[in-house]
């Protein structure tokens, strides 16, 4: 999947946008939306590669397992939110995409509570 | 990948804006604004199997479950 095709696949979406906006600025956002997911999709496929290869180092590194599980969910869940909101705003609503990443930053604030915790007891135990 | 389903939407979307223009034209507001809610539909039926599939892929590529 190389950059040229997502670029014009990219500028060839906006030109449709550009031309469907005057008329039904409804269906333009769902032509965004649309050509947003493909090209997330193309990009899966190497996102794929490299989740895989980071396990493998942890594997390796014989790092617990639940602290990456943790991190990919984090990476995630900020795509999901990232590319909902950045929906929402195109569309002029500014309140949905940002209530959209409040709600991204509190699932990840209470996936990372349990590391937090991890790691204070940790420090406490440290000091005398 | 799929790309011509862009294509395709912005063809119902300049397709349903014509109709819309040539019904109004004609007098008959209520069934161009029944021509714009089909053409919304079937937009939305297309893409809903593609937002669909990406989020399944995103589910099992980050163990999002």
């Amino acid at each position: 999947m190389s950059i040229l095709q997502i670029t014009a696949i990219g500028l060839v979406a906006a030109l449709l946008i550009m031309i469907v906006k005057q008329q039904r600025p409804d269906i333009a956002l769902i032509i965004a939306l649309a050509a947003g997911s493909i090209l997330l999709i193309m990009m899966l496929g190497n996102i794929k590669v490299i989740v895989s290869t980071i396990e493998d180092m942890a594997r390796k590194a014989s790092l617990d397992s639940v602290y990456l599980a943790t991190v990919l969910k984090v990476v995630g869940i900020a795509y999901i939110a990232e590319f909902g909101s950045q929906i929402c705003k195109d569309s002029g609503e500014g309140t949905i995409a940002s209530k959209i990443e409040l709600g991204g930053k509190i699932l990840v604030m209470i996936l990372a509570l349990p590391i937090l915790t991890a790691l204070m007891e940790a420090v406490l135990n440290i000091l005398p | 990948m799929n790309v011509d389903l862009i294509f395709k939407i912005a063809a119902v979307g300049i397709l349903v804006a014509v109709i819309n223009q040539v019904l109004l034209k004609a007098g008959r507001e209520e069934m161009a604004m029944m021509t714009t809610l089909t053409g919304i539909v079937i937009v939305l039926l297309m893409v809903v199997n593609l937002i669909n599939q990406l989020f399944q892929s995103i589910k099992s590529i980050f163990k999002l479950y």
